[in-house]
């Protein structure tokens, strides 16, 4: 099965069985009849947008910005090139949504890239693909070709007259690629560096071009608006939360995978769809939003409904609704050491406080964990990342130092241990069991 | 330098864009062109900068930027395991050292018989299948435990 549990869904319904993919499958269960509804309607492009609008869809990419804000943004009637780009560079360590969007209901994120781009008076898209998942790049060729075939994608959509060309593109390794402006730069073949802003996008984006992007589920959302009507839509969620999202749920839970449930559900609903905390473990701590969100302690993530404003005020973000769950058998400074090394190796090196920060974070947090931390670290730490954030390109130095800040915050005690006495408060012997990998040692 | 049928699928990727940006082809290229070579050596670079009419050293930035090109040669099979914190809090780590017991070599070495080269890899968005691996860049392969890992090993003698 594609998505392991649901609430009320709506992006995953009907995915059973190896075709659901497939464009017959996907026009079955209603597919492509929202984009029949606005093209065959003449739906005027402003209504289109204010649909999106009403139904306060926010940014499932991570940064949660309002859709149709964005959308609205685009200067529809400049004459020359306007381009949508789809933001599924998914690399956001604990994130796996988008593959299983891609991978079960490709059409749906088709769908909405057309609608999106009669909406923004854009002939052109492309969908820019995490280059690690390739069999789902190849099957999200093959659902285009599919399109292309049925009159979805081209010239002339539906006797309409609106033209649509879209492509995919493939990564090949590289995290930054996933912030929009370097993604448009990995788009016309140069190193991902990430660029000013402004000029944004939508004024100077992809080949100097007015461009919007979003995000794969962000996409994939969009033909349910138009078929619901964006408040039936927000309906589904919760004030300035509207609709369904993905959850990925992984770590130390019984049944890792992806759920979809309205914003607003409690965190333990979801933890309990998830089936629980792994051997019945105690949890100790949740990453509610990717690795890059600020680390939740148990008891306050235990209080938490799953939306954005929720997570919000529990002091971390929504981000791309990647849920790390993490139990007793947790070191929390190994656990740090191993994000702080992710963002060591993917800094692009282009801002000198991510490319020189994110190498003494790493390198103090490896040294306090192999018992080498000295008493003052955890204030260098702390001088080190007020020195990182705010002062880079992009939002990647912020990432990198969030969870140093956080980890630290909520369990200094463990950290001040590691120092003090040179090893790991929780056993390590504990700490492999926490893995499963070894069945034996359970 | 490179064959008729990776030329031609070269061709079918720079036709993705605008007639004036052949340059936007470059990774799907120097892909294609590992694919073919098993790694991309310098003349491969050179080759398919100067057939998409772009500096050499812009080729080149691209191909050390984004970390599944391979500069030097690799074993017949690359193994890139996932270590990063979901996959580790599942076994990602463990999955790691068992490899490198089995195979005998560390991160970045590659076996005598030049069979498998085995890659720290990072987050490749499939964190609940963890542990993850990928293998030449195409195959990913979910669930990795001790008797999928040995399965994997004996497949690829």
């Amino acid at each position: 099965m594609a998505i392991l549990g649901a609430i009320n869904p709506m992006l995953s319904v009907g995915l059973d069985g190896d075709n659901a993919w497939r464009l017959a499958d996907y026009v079955k269960r209603g597919g492509y009849s929202a984009l029949r509804r606005v093209l065959e309607g003449k739906l005027p492009q402003e209504q289109v947008i204010n649909e999106v609008k009403k139904s306060v869809l926010r940014g499932r990419g991570g940064a949660g910005f309002p859709t149709g804000l964005k959308w609205s943004f685009m200067p529809r009637s400049f004459p020359g090139d306007k381009y949508v780009v789809c933001n599924s560079d998914e690399g956001e360590p604990g994130t796996f949504k988008d593959r299983d969007i891609l991978r079960y209901n490709p059409h749906s994120v088709i769908e909405g890239m057309v609608i999106a781009g009669y909406a923004m008076g854009a002939g052109r898209g492309y969908n820019y693909i995490h280059g690690e998942i390739w069999e789902i790049y190849e099957r999200f060729e093959e659902a285009l070709a599919e399109a292309r075939a049925a009159g979805f994608l081209g010239a002339n959509i539906l006797g309409s007259g609106f033209n649509f060309e879209l492509f995919a593109h493939h990564g090949y390794g590289a995290y930054i690629c996933g912030e929009e402006t370097a993604l448009l730069e990995s788009i016309e073949g140069k190193k991902g560096q990430p660029r000013f802003k402004p000029p944004f996008p939508a004024s100077f984006g992809l080949y100097g071009k007015p461009t919007t992007i979003n995000n794969t589920e962000t996409f994939a959302s969009v033909p349910y608006i138009i078929n619901l009507g964006g408040e039936a839509y927000l309906d589904a969620g919760k004030a300035n939360n509207g609709g369904t999202k993905l959850f990925s749920v992984s770590g130390h839970v019984n049944r890792p995978g992806n759920y979809e449930v309205p914003l607003g559900t409690p965190f333990a609903t979801l933890l309990e769809m998830a089936g629980g905390v792994r051997h019945g473990r105690k949890l100790k701590a949740c990453i509610p939003g990717g690795s890059s969100a600020p680390v939740v302690p148990a008891a306050a993530m235990m209080e938490c409904t799953m939306d954005y404003d929720s997570i919000s005020k529990a002091g971390s973000m929504l981000g791309s609704g990647a849920v790390i769950v993490m139990d007793e058998t947790t070191c929390m400074v190994k656990a740090l050491e191993r994000l702080s090394f992710f963002y060591y190796e993917e800094s692009c090196g282009q801002c000198t406080p991510c490319r020189e920060g994110t190498s003494w974070l790493y390198k103090v947090v490896h040294r306090i964990e192999h018992g080498h931390g000295r008493p003052d670290d955890l204030d260098l730490l702390s001088s080190v990342t007020s020195n990182i954030m705010g002062r880079t390109i992009c939002a990647l130095g912020d990432a990198a130092s969030m969870p140093v800040q956080s980890f630290i915050k909520h369990f200094r005690d463990e950290f001040a241990y590691h120092i003090e006495h040179r090893k790991c408060l929780v056993p390590v012997e504990l700490q492999r069991a926490g893995s499963g990998f070894f069945k034996a040692s359970v | 330098m490179l064959s008729s049928q990776s030329i031609a699928r070269i061709d079918r990727e720079i036709a993705k864009y605008p007639a004036d940006q052949k340059q936007s082809a470059v990774m799907a290229a120097l892909a294609i062109a590992q694919e073919e070579l098993g790694w991309l050596p310098g003349e491969a670079i050179e080759f398919v900068a100067g057939y998409l009419a772009m500096p050499p050293i812009a080729a080149l930035e691209v191909a050390t930027f984004y970390n599944m090109y391979d500069l030097k040669p690799v074993g017949k099979y690359k193994i890139s395991v996932c270590t990063n914190l979901p996959c580790m809090l599942s076994g990602g780590v463990d999955a790691g050292e068992y490899l490198k017991k089995k195979l005998g070599i560390g991160y970045n070495e590659t076996t005598a018989d030049g069979l498998i080269t085995l890659k720290e890899g990072e987050c490749m968005g499939a964190c609940g299948d963890a542990p993850v691996m990928i293998v030449n860049n195409r195959r990913m392969c979910s669930w990795m435990d001790p008797e999928q890992i040995d399965k994997l090993l004996a497949e690829l003698k």
